[in-house]
């Protein structure tokens, strides 16, 4: 335990916190702007999945990081916008195509990844790039919080701006109004003359480009390549911290960051020598046991119903 | 003069099948107030959501200022000047009232929105129409008729000059109405145009000055009010004879069927929305249950029927104490349960009118060959109530969401009536119904009553109250301020006063609630 708690109280271990929470709270983003829209989107593990090994070929073929993120930015958009034309356009269940696609993307990528390489497990052939860390002036010079703050992944810095940014355009913006309004009360958007098939759309786009940038980061910044499988439920993870966040964007980070430390835990105690089967359920236990809570304390207050 | 709106020939048939609307025309002269009534599943609705443009007509034209128009979606109603307020409120709960009236179309100043500018238009529009509300507050914390204006302020601020409002009155307490009736002369006064749909064939006489009637998917006549009696026009929506009086004995009390001992309930604000209330229904009479909205009186209904537990006090079935007791259990004590929300309690939207049927009667042996549920039983009782209750489908297997309003309601009350319960939960059991049916199940209620059922009435009409009751209990806050024994001697202003609290009777005379 002690030796648990050493590890914790490290700068590296917090900066690592920050690191591992990235694509956990990118996916918890992309979650929430099509849950706010009234969608329930469960293929954004599947968006980030496709992204990730997008990312990887796009920089591997054009040389550069900064084209792989775009591509893999893209490819998350029509991932998601390939869920809305199914759900929207043609009606069919949110739940079961959001499966389908989940299933798809992780055939496909394996399918592309041995078109192109070969190999059907990583991509290591492939000599893609990765994205740059940032060390920010004056900050990087702050004892101990520089250390965390400063040095942090390019996209690291976008995920946790991008809390901000959801959050203002959530509250202030007409998309963002309409997007709450459309989760809310569909009927009341459509009588007030817009479509509400339009804004889940829109909404669905964001949410498809905040998993691309989650893809990205995971084969791009946390590895340098593309592995099988690689987004390991953080996805779904992702669900979780939203539920849990009641879709505001600041508690949601809050949560996912409560997942990143468990993730973070997870990875530093293989260093420990405790057995990697057993620290790899340390996060699913976390979001078992944090749901179990959470909605146990929903069930109190539901004990009068309606 | 010309007319402003022609509605010509619209046919109106929906994917389903069920025929809506037949070749109605409808017009109507600006600066006037228009009531359409007609029985549930007339097809009102289906007609100003036309006018509105959220269904397309399959046939037909609409001409408005003798222009012809095709609405392809509600904002180009609203460009036209036609706005609606819906059967059911169109509110985003968690949005402002400003957020709300300002809907789809904000102020913006840069990529945001201009809220205060958006704040100060709603105020004035308020202002300016007397229409008085807090712009800040959420429209989840708004009461009904609070609800309504702000419906009313959308249409306005969208610049409507044609009001539909679907009816309106039904959710509505008498004195929220009458001030709803005000607004709506001083908007006729200003040279709005509005149309109404109602089932409460006083409030149409009282404010309309014609009145459309449909029955059937038809528009059979429309009429200047002053040359119709309310009778005339009831008339007219049936095409039979319907007194609106009720025949009923005095009622013959026995022994006590459900006993309320000192109920409290207390809400997640550790308020005590049910306050120390104490009453009994007994075999045989109909105990009316008065009070503006959000006075206790579902709570209470909802500890009764066990969807909420007391914090202290006790419910009597039957002398059985209910302490515990699941609502299945409760129903099988011998309690039935009309809800006045029939869309989220009474019945489950997506499943045939023959499966909510057979919902609460899946103990009963009657309907079952040895272990297997019968087809052929579930399907005779069906069709038995359809015909009974008069319910308005194609077939006993229709999908429930597919009736209108009213028919819903029926299918409700025809389970709830055919359950052979001792004691009946009726709350506002002919809300939104047509004067046929409503009638109907007063007469059904006194049946059941005669027969020896104990009947507790929970309503927003007084008249109901007043008609059925052999007594009633006046909630405010969730206390009992008055109970009233001769229902015959009671003015409605007495009535009003013990609803808003003005008034209060002593202890004693409360005391009989339970005791007499
Ligand atoms: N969306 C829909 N899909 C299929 N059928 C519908 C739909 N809406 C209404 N109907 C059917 O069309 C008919 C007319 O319904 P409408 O809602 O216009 O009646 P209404 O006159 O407003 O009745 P009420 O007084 O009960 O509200 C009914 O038989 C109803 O079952
Ligand atoms: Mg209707």
């Amino acid at each position: 335990m002690d030796r648990i708690l050493n590890l914790v109280f490290t700068t590296d271990f917090i900066s690592s916190v920050i690191r591992v929470t990235t694509p956990i709270l990118f996916a918890t983003m992309a979650v929430l702007m099509s849950e706010r829209a009234g969608v329930v989107n469960i293929s954004v593990e599947g968006a980030m999945l496709i992204s990730s090994l997008m990312g990887v070929v796009g920089s591997a073929y054009t040389g550069s990081a900064w084209i792989g993120l775009l591509i893999a930015v893209l490819s998350g958009i029509v991932y998601s916008w390939i869920l809305a034309v199914f759900h929207l356009r043609l009606n069919t269940n949110i739940v079961l195509t959001g499966i389908a696609l989940n299933l798809l993307a992780s055939g496909l990528t394996v399918f592309i990844l041995f078109l192109l390489t070969g190999d059907k497990g990583v991509s290591t052939a492939l000599p893609s790039k990765v994205l740059p860390n940032v060390s920010i002036p004056l900050i990087k010079n702050i004892p101990i919080l520089g250390n965390i703050i400063s040095g942090q992944n390019f996209l690291t810095y976008i995920a946790i701006l991008s809390v901000f940014v959801i959050h203002i355009f959530l509250k202030r913006t007409r998309l963002g109004t309409y997007i709450r309004a459309a989760g809310e009360a569909p009927e009341a958007v459509e009588t007030a003359g817009k479509s509400v098939k339009s804004i889940r759309q829109k909404a669905l786009i964001i949410s498809g480009a905040l998993a691309g940038c989650g893809g990205a980061f995971m084969s791009m910044a946390y590895l340098s390549m593309f592995t099988k499988d690689m987004i390991a439920g953080r996805g779904f993870i992702a669900l979780a911290a939203e539920a849990m966040g009641k879709g505001n964007p600041i508690l949601s980070f809050v949560v996912s960051l409560l997942f990143g430390f468990a993730d973070a835990l997870s990875n530093n105690m293989q260093l420990l020598s405790i057995p990697s089967e057993i620290t790899r359920i340390v996060p699913y236990l976390v979001t078992i046991f944090a749901l179990a809570i959470y909605s146990g304390r929903d069930l109190t207050k539901k004990k009068n119903p309606i | 003069m010309p007319d402003l709106i022609q509605m010509k020939e619209i046919s109106k048939i929906y994917g389903n099948g069920i025929y809506a609307n037949r070749h109605v025309s409808f017009s109507v002269r600006e600066g006037e107030i228009h009531a359409l009534v007609g029985e549930n599943g007339a097809g009102k609705s289906t007609l100003m959501k036309v006018l509105y443009g959220l269904e397309k007509p399959d046939s037909g034209e609409i001409l408005i200022n003798e222009k012809p128009v095709t609405f392809s979606s509600p904002q180009d109603a609203m460009k036209m000047g036609i706005g609606m307020v819906h059967q059911h409120f169109m509110l985003v709960g968690s949005l402002t009232v400003t957020e709300n009236v300002v809907l789809g179309y904000e102020p913006m100043s840069g990529i945001f929105i201009d809220h205060n500018k958006a704040r100060q238009k709603v105020m004035q529009l308020s202002e300016s129409f007397n229409l008085k509300i807090d712009p800040d507050i959420r429209t989840s914390d708004l009461a009904v008729g609070l609800k309504q204006k702000v419906e009313i302020l959308k249409a306005l601020y969208r610049g409507a000059k044609i009001l539909i409002l679907d009816e309106p009155t039904a959710v509505l307490t008498p004195q929220e109405t009458e001030e709803l009736f005000t607004q709506l002369k001083s908007l006729k006064k200003q040279g709005f145009t509005v149309i109404f749909i109602s089932h409460k064939l006083k409030e149409v006489k009282a404010i309309s000055d014609r009145i459309s009637v449909m029955r059937r998917g038809e528009m059979i006549a429309t009429v200047n009010t002053q040359d119709v009696s309310e009778h005339d026009i009831s008339e007219m929506m049936v095409g039979s004879n319907i007194t609106g009086k009720i025949e009923k004995e005095k009622a013959n009390p026995k022994e006590s069927y459900l006993e309320i001992k000192n109920l409290v309930w207390h809400d997640n604000n550790k308020k005590a929305v049910v306050n120390g209330i104490s009453l009994t229904v007994r075999s045989g009479e109909i105990v009316g249950i008065a009070g503006v909205e959000g006075n206790g009186q579902d709570e209470l209904i909802e500890l009764i029927t066990g969807l909420k537990a007391p914090d202290s006090g006790e419910i009597i079935l039957l002398g059985k104490s209910t302490n515990g007791k699941k609502i299945r259990q409760r129903r099988k004590m011998g309690m039935a349960y009309i809800p006045s929300d029939r869309m989220t309690l009474g019945i489950a939207r997506e499943m045939s009118i023959e499966n909510n049927i057979i919902s609460t009667k899946l103990d009963d042996k009657s309907i079952y060959n040895t272990i297997f549920l019968s087809r052929q039983k579930i399907k005779s009782l069906s069709k038995k109530l359809i015909s009974d209750f008069n319910i308005k489908c194609r077939s006993e297997r229709t999908e429930i969401g597919m009736l209108s309003g009213g028919n819903i309601q029926k299918v409700v009350v025809a389970r709830e009536f055919s359950s052979n319960s001792k004691i009946i939960i009726a709350e506002q059991p002919t809300r939104g119904i047509d004067v046929g049916a409503a009638e109907f199940i007063h007469k059904k209620l006194i049946e059941l009553r005669d027969n020896g059922c104990a009947v507790l009435l929970v309503s927003a009409d007084l008249d109901e109250l007043k008609k059925l009751s052999d007594s009633i209990v006046v909630l405010y806050n969730g206390k009992i301020t008055a109970y009233i024994d001769d229902v015959s001697d009671v003015s409605d202003s007495d009535l009003g006063n013990y609803m808003l609290g003005v008034k209060k009777q002593s202890d004693e005379e409360i005391g009989r609630a339970y005791n007499a």
